[in-house]
This record gives C-alpha cells, sequence and structure tokens, in this order.
C-alpha cells in the first residue's frame, strides 16, 4: 500500500519534473510579453499578435527543420542560403504563363535536394556537418545569385501571393503554415519509430548503429528535412515580397534559427529537446524584435539587447536544469 | 601488534532522509593492505568522502590519525595528516608534465618563478621508489592508463601520504598494469604506508589484503583475518543472505553435430584477429578467455558485423549469413551485448521503455512508422518483470539505474530481437556482486532455454563457473581451449598457460 503510494508519488514528481522542462522558456516569453504591453500599451491587441506571428513563421520553419537537425547532434547552417535559392526557384517558376503555382512545389524541392545533398556527403562520407553545411553556405548562395543572374527577381502578379499575404479567419496563411510545420514536427518526433532513432541517434551514435539503426537514413532524413523546410520558408518569403533576390534574401537566417533551438532547450550535443520549446524560442526572438521596434528602441541597440537577452536566458535555462537535477 | 594509523569509530552520516551510513567503524594499522568491500551502494565512498574531509559525518563520530584526531570536513587538513585518496576517475591535467603534475598547486617557486630542476629531481627520486619507467618529464597524455594511476600514486607519496585509498584501481588497467601496480602496492607496504583497497574482484582481494572489512546498506559488518577470507563468507557478508553457490551452472549443452547454432570459420580483419574458427552449440555457454589487447571484443565485434571484416564467414545452422552490418545480424539471429554499455549500449536520457524495445520498435511500428506505445510498454514491463529490474517504472530514464540494473535492461533490449546466439562482452563489468550472482543466473537460464552464448570475461572465476567450454586468445588467434568434464571444471592455470604462451606454443590442443 504504502510502496504503491510512493511509487505514485516519484510517478508524479516525475511528472512534474518534465512539465517544468517542457514549459521552459515559456515563463520568459510570459514575462517579455507583458513587459512590453505595460511599456507601449499596444503589443498584446490582436493585431499586433497577429503581426508577431506573421514576422515569427518563417523563423519557426527554419528552427523546426533544424531541431531536427540539432538532435542528432548535429548543425545546418545552410538554411538562410537555401531559402534564397529556394525563393528564387519559386518566383522564376512564378513567371512561368499559366504554371505560375508550380512555383511551390519546385521551391520546396529545390531546398529538399540541397538537404539530402547535404545529408549524403555527411551520411556517406563521413565529414563533420559544422564543416559541409558551411561550405554549402556559400555555395548554394552563389547559386542563388546565379539563378536570376545577380538581379532581383519581381513578379507583382504572383498567383500564390495570398500565401504570404492572406489569411483564414482572420490568422495570417504563414501563421498557419508555421504551426502546422510544428505540429508534423511534433508528431515524427515523438510518434513515429524515425523520430526515436533521430533522438537515439543524438544521444549516442555508436550505440543505435549496434542497436540496428539505420543511421544513414536518419542523417539523409534530418538534413533533407532541413533542406525542405528552408525550402518551404524560401516560398514563404517570396510569396510576402512579390520578389526573390538570390544576394539578400535570407543572410543570417540560420543564427536566428540556431538561437531559436537552443533558447527551446535543445542540447546541441543531441539527444535531448523538444519541438515545443523550439517553437517558444522562435516566439521570444520575434517578439524581442517586435517589441523593441514598438517602443523605439534604435536598430542598433536592438542587436545588442537580442543578443544579450539570448545568452542570458540559457545561462538561466541552465541554472534550472542543474537545479532540476538536484532534488 | 603496532598502533593503528586510522581509527574510525561511530561514523554516521545522513543525506536528507537517506541514511548512507550507521555507526561504522574501521581501524587500519600501518603497512597493511585493508581490503573495503560491499556492494553498489553500501557506503565505500561515503566513508572514504569523510576520511579525505570531501563529507562532513553526523554527529558523535570520530577519527584518529595515529592517534590524533582529524578534524572533519576540511580536505586540506586530511591531506596534511598523510591521507590520499585515489579515485576511479583520475585528476591529471594530460597536457602538462609528469612531474608538473605531482607538483600541482604545490609548486616549489621562489618570488613566483618556479624551480623546475628541483621538481624534476624530487619527481625523480619518488619515481624511483615506485620503480617506474617514465620520466618526470613526459607529458602525462602519453602515459597509459596505468602508468598514469602510478602518476597518481606518487603524487600522494610526493606529500608524505600515510593512507592511501585506492577505489577499483584495476578496472580499466590490463592484466600487465595490474600487476605493476600490486608490485608498487607491496612496495608501499613495505615503507609502512597503509593502503585501503576498495575492489570488486575476489581474485585481487585473495592477492592483496592483510585484513577486509565488510560494509552493507551503509552498516559495519565486520572485518575478516587474511586467513579467513573465502568467497562464500565475504559474498554472505555482503549481500547479508546465504548465497548457495555465487555461480550457477545447471544448464547442459546439447553436444551432437546437428545442435551446432553457430560455426565461425577462419574469421578475421588483418590487423587485431586473424583466422578465428570455432562452432557454438544449442543451450552451451562458451567462454572466450584471453589478456586485454588478445583480441577478443574484436572478434565478437566481427561476428556482430560491427567492424570491416577481411577474411571469414559466420554460419547460423548451415546458411551463411556473414553480417556485413549490426543490422543484418540482428536480423539473422546473432545479438551482441558491449563490454561498454554507458559509452556503446545505452541511451542514457531515454526511458527503460524506450531503450528496451529500439531494436524491435520498426517491427512493432503501426502503419506510418508510428509507434506502438502500448506494445513497447507491455515489452518493457514483461522484461522488467521476468529480469528483475529494480525501477518504479518504465518510464524511469536509463541513466537514472544502477549499473547491474542497467546491464539488465540492456540484455533485455538483446533480448526482444529473439536471437539464437548472444554475444556477451564482460557481461558482469562493473556490477555489484549481488547483481552478478543474478546475472550468471538470468546466463544459466538463457542457455536452458536452448540459446548458444558466447561470453567473454577477464575474470577467470567467472569463466570457471559459468562456461561449458573456453577459448582463449592470444595476440588475435585461438590460442587453445579448455572444455569443462562432468566432474572435472576448467582449470584456471591451463587458461593462464594458453593466455600467456607458456603451453609451449601448442595452438589448439584440448585440454580435458
Amino acid at each position: 500500500m504504502t510502496d504503491a503510494a510512493s511509487r505514485t508519488a516519484t510517478a508524479r514528481r516525475e511528472q512534474f519534473k518534465t512539465m517544468i522542462m517542457a514549459l521552459g522558456m515559456l515563463p520568459v516569453l510570459i514575462l517579455l510579453a507583458l513587459g512590453f504591453e505595460l511599456m507601449t500599451g499596444k503589443f498584446l491587441s490582436v493585431n499586433n499578435i497577429s503581426i508577431v506571428m506573421q514576422q515569427a513563421s518563417i523563423n519557426i520553419v527554419l528552427a523546426a527543420g533544424m531541431t531536427f537537425v540539432i538532435l542528432t547532434g548535429g548543425i545546418d547552417l545552410s538554411v538562410g542560403s537555401i531559402l534564397a535559392a529556394s525563393a528564387m526557384a519559386a518566383v522564376i517558376a512564378s513567371l512561368w504563363q499559366g504554371l505560375g503555382w508550380l512555383g511551390v512545389p519546385l521551391g520546396m524541392l529545390m531546398g529538399l535536394v540541397f538537404g539530402i545533398a547535404n545529408g549524403a556527403i555527411i551520411a556517406f562520407l563521413g565529414l563533420p556537418p559544422f564543416i559541409v553545411t558551411l561550405g554549402s553556405l556559400t555555395a548554394v548562395r552563389g547559386v542563388a545569385r546565379l539563378m536570376g543572374g545577380d538581379t532581383t527577381v519581381f513578379n507583382s502578379d504572383l498567383p500564390f501571393a495570398v500565401i504570404g499575404n492572406g489569411s483564414l479567419f482572420g490568422v495570417p496563411w504563414l501563421a498557419i503554415i508555421a504551426i502546422a510545420v510544428i505540429l508534423l514536427s511534433w508528431g515524427i518526433l515523438r510518434g513515429t519509430v524515425l523520430g526515436t532513432w533521430i533522438y537515439a541517434v543524438g544521444g549516442n551514435r555508436e550505440a543505435a548503429r549496434l542497436t540496428g539503426i539505420k543511421v544513414t537514413l536518419v542523417l539523409l532524413f534530418v538534413y533533407g528535412m532541413s533542406g525542405l523546410m528552408s525550402g518551404l520558408g524560401g516560398v514563404m518569403s517570396a510569396s510576402r515580397l512579390y520578389a526573390a533576390n538570390g544576394l539578400q534574401l535570407g543572410q543570417a537566417y540560420e543564427l536566428d534559427a540556431i538561437a531559436a533551438v537552443i533558447l527551446g532547450g535543445t542540447s546541441l550535443v543531441g539527444g535531448v529537446g523538444s519541438i515545443w520549446g523550439t517553437l517558444i524560442g522562435a516566439l521570444i526572438i520575434a517578439v524581442l524584435s517586435n517589441g523593441l521596434i514598438l517602443t523605439g528602441v534604435s536598430d542598433i541597440w536592438q542587436f545588442i539587447i537580442k543578443g544579450l537577452v539570448i545568452i542570458l536566458a540559457v545561462a538561466l535555462d541552465r541554472y534550472r536544469i542543474k537545479g532540476g537535477a538536484r532534488t | 601488534m603496532t598502533e593503528p594509523v586510522l581509527k574510525m569509530s561511530g561514523i554516521s552520516k545522513t543525506f536528507g532522509p537517506v541514511r548512507a551510513l550507521h555507526d561504522v567503524s574501521l581501524t587500519v594499522y600501518p603497512g597493511e593492505v585493508h581490503a573495503l568491500m560491499g556492494e553498489n551502494g553500501a557506503g565505500k565512498s561515503t566513508l572514504m568522502k569523510i576520511l579525505s574531509g570531501a563529507h562532513v559525518p553526523d554527529r558523535g563520530g570520530e577519527i584518529t590519525v595515529a592517534g590524533t584526531p582529524l578534524p572533519f570536513g576540511k580536505p586540506k587538513v586530511a591531506k596534511q595528516f598523510g591521507i590520499a585518496v585515489i579515485y576511479q576517475e583520475l585528476s591529471l591535467a594530460p597536457n602538462l608534465t609528469v612531474a608538473q603534475n605531482i607538483f600541482l598547486g604545490e609548486e616549489i617557486a621562489r618570488r613566483g618563478v618556479v624551480n623546475r630542476a628541483e621538481m624534476r629531481r624530487r619527481t625523480q627520486a619518488i619515481l624511483d621508489r615506485l620503480g617506474v619507467e617514465f620520466r618526470p618529464s613526459t607529458l602525462v597524455s602519453r602515459l597509459s592508463l596505468g602508468e598514469r594511476q602510478l602518476v597518481e600514486i606518487a603524487r600522494a607519496m610526493s606529500v608524505n601520504a600515510r593512507i592511501i585509498v585506492m577505489d577499483e584501481p584495476t578496472t580499466s588497467l590490463s592484466s600487465r598494469e595490474t600487476e605493476k601496480l600490486f608490485g608498487v602496492i607491496a612496495g608501499l607496504k613495505a615503507e609502512g604506508i597503509a593502503v585501503i583497497y576498495i575492489s570488486h574482484r575476489m581474485d585481487e582481494i585473495y592477492r592483496l589484503s592483510d585484513r577486509c572489512s565488510v560494509l552493507r546498506d551503509g552498516s559495519y559488518v565486520g572485518t575478516l583475518e587474511r586467513d579467513a577470507l573465502d568467497a562464500e563468507t565475504l559474498v554472505r557478508m555482503m549481500v547479508g543472505r546465504d548465497v548457495s553457490s555465487f555461480y550457477k551452472k545447471d544448464h547442459t549443452p546439447t553436444k551432437g553435430a546437428r545442435d551446432v547454432v553457430m560455426t565461425v570459420e577462419n574469421l578475421g580483419d588483418g590487423q587485431f584477429v586473424t583466422g578465428c574458427s570455432f562452432e557454438v552449440h544449442r543451450g552451451e555457454v562458451l567462454g572466450i578467455a584471453g589478456l586485454v589487447g588478445s583480441g577478443r571484443t574484436e572478434l565478437l565485434r566481427l561476428i556482430f558485423g560491427a567492424d570491416p571484416r577481411a577474411t571469414g564467414r559466420v554460419m547460423l545452422e548451415g546458411t551463411d549469413v556473414t553480417p556485413a552490418s549490426p543490422r543484418h545480424a540482428l536480423d539473422a539471429g546473432i545479438a551482441y551485448l558491449t563490454e561498454d554499455r554507458k559509452g556503446l549500449g545505452l541511451f542514457l536520457d531515454m526511458t527503460i521503455r524506450d531503450n528496451i524495445s529500439m531494436a524491435v520498435a520498426e517491427r512493432d511500428a503501426r502503419s506510418l512508422g508510428r509507434i506502438d506505445v502500448a506494445k513497447a510498454r507491455a515489452r518493457a514491463r514483461s522484461a522488467v518483470e521476468t529480469l528483475g529490474i529494480r525501477t518504479p517504472s518504465v518510464r524511469q530514464t536509463v541513466g537514472a539505474l544502477s549499473g547491474g540494473n542497467q546491464q539488465k535492461a540492456l540484455i533485455a533490449r538483446l533480448l526482444e530481437v529473439n536471437p539464437r546466439v548472444l554475444l556477451l562482452d564482460e557481461p558482469t563489468r562493473g556490477v555489484d556482486v549481488g547483481a552478478k550472482s543474478e546475472l550468471y543466473r538470468l546466463i544459466d537460464r538463457l542457455a536452458q532455454e536452448g540459446l548458444a552464448i558466447v561470453m567473454v570475461s577477464s575474470e577467470l572465476p567467472e569463466i570457471i563457473g559459468v562456461a561449458d567450454r573456453c577459448l582463449v586468445m592470444r595476440e588475435g588467434y585461438i590460442a587453445g581451449e579448455c572444455t569443462a568434464g562432468p566432474e572435472s571444471p576448467i582449470r584456471q592455470e591451463d587458461i593462464m598457460a594458453y593466455s600467456t604462451g607458456s603451453a609451449g606454443g601448442v595452438a589448439r590442443e584440448t585440454v580435458q
């Protein structure tokens, strides 16, 4: 009787711990939002929240792909460049008479191909992901510039502009796509064998191999997924801008995506983390940008504050996890 | 008898609600090797941490060193009293030289300028006393694990230690390094230094210790004099119940030609393993002995397809299944238990459930590759039940389990694939005595159920106690085979002779 009671107590404590871990950075997000509301009085208006979601959406999509990669202990630095190339592909295809909608699948396919190329080099040649994706960061940027002859490609009559500017029941399509990506990622990571394998490869790669897990397949999948998400991000940003530019689009996006994943509590070593954390991390970054603009902080100071908040938030997180482990 | 150099009495320690030590006493004389034994969690480490000043005990206890009371919780003072503890995880800076490490934090310097020559001279003097081959200027990163341990001992001697505590010093040493260490310990004894020696290995305790004290569940059970040491008594003292036989061998291998489950032919990797051929029968436990580095682990990994193969093939019941990858091997029915369960086996951050069902998750999956959580839970629960894994829930992370329970969880994962051949690499490494006995029973039961088991072990008593037959490896090939008869167990001398090559160089001779 007492044994059973103590067991349920232990289980409950475990549950509580998991909940705290899952909550992670949520309190920081809420505090930030409340703080900006107090300072500006218009941060939490329906209109502004919709704007924040829209601004966050592309980074959420990129960070979701990045979460898969970082969970295996890897990194993908090429997402910004792939996004630019995919956006170019999408806009160029959208100019085809009557077939303009093909820009959407083509943009995504472009991203998927680059992602799988990354994954193949990493999985089959065994090169470090940092180096491989650093290389494709540069190379794919070149491809993106090449595609438009190093100019900006416009399409003022973009057939899929609704993705970037329309909304469904008042919710922007961009935000709906971002949420759908998070739900899909959650389903894969938590509900499928592949998801378990991703955690296993990140937790202990050699043990995964000795357990009969197809490590190569896992690596191909995660980099392919990250590429596909970059492609989707490219389509989203093209449809928002009615244009794409191989040189400027997506510059330094990889840093925001990585920051979102880390803010979300995913370990850079791999094996530990969740997609919900990534969502919260991406939202924190978007709230900071938006809030700082609303409060009228200068552009230069925004950079400094954003950087410091990221470091501080992760430091707090480390402290919290350590404290949790002690009890 | 002489005055004791160390007297601990009435030591208790509670951590919150947990009572780690209760009224423990320990008396150690100069120049003796005093073994300290007990299961994991019995309180050995806590007691030693109190001695070294890392923990403060509860009120009422007393420690005296050569008659002088030792203040609690002051590591620096403990050091000045001549107490040195050498932990399993060594605390050396690999990028520095031996001399720099020995004087780390105690550098001989005048006005901030380090006197390297003096440090080197003094280090050399200590190294001479220890009779070791490396030099004060050698970088620690170039030393083997065993040699690093000797550096730690040298460091203890540099501050004139009177009591040196060694916590399982031989776990990662080769047998040659172990011999060297034992020689050094004999030297320390001769100089009148007391050694408190913590180990799970019976043969070491027999060989080294003058007296042996046993702790169980935080309490002092008793001390045995050298003459009174025997395995049954020690195990009974440690486990607290009568372990009628520590090892268990009730299975009988079926020996007909038809009952050969696995045939290994001329297997080699062109480097560590050369031309190994043998057969394993249904219900047989085949031991593989040999010195560390003789190619035992490499042979198992080759059979499992974990490393690239140069020659040979593996047959299961007459069919060639030579695996190209671990995945092939598992599909064919060969499972492998790694010797490094934390580094190469378990996913420490994941739950027991995920760890156990990992290898069969794909087979169990529902449409679209979705995990069948109910099936995974059922598998894990039944494995926890049948293997006796002690855990509050299958949702516990594996990293939180004790060594023995981790090992059982890993074996459970292997059994889920229904293997026909089980390759076990050091199955009882780093688990306590009680769990060891349970693992032997488990191995015996699996053999009774008809599995063919190949077991690599560095502990000869374990091979003799559990295996029906034993191959001995030396320098990558099978140097000999020993078979247990109905009334004649495998002889330790035969294994040693083959593994060291003193059996006259006659390979593949059967000793009955």
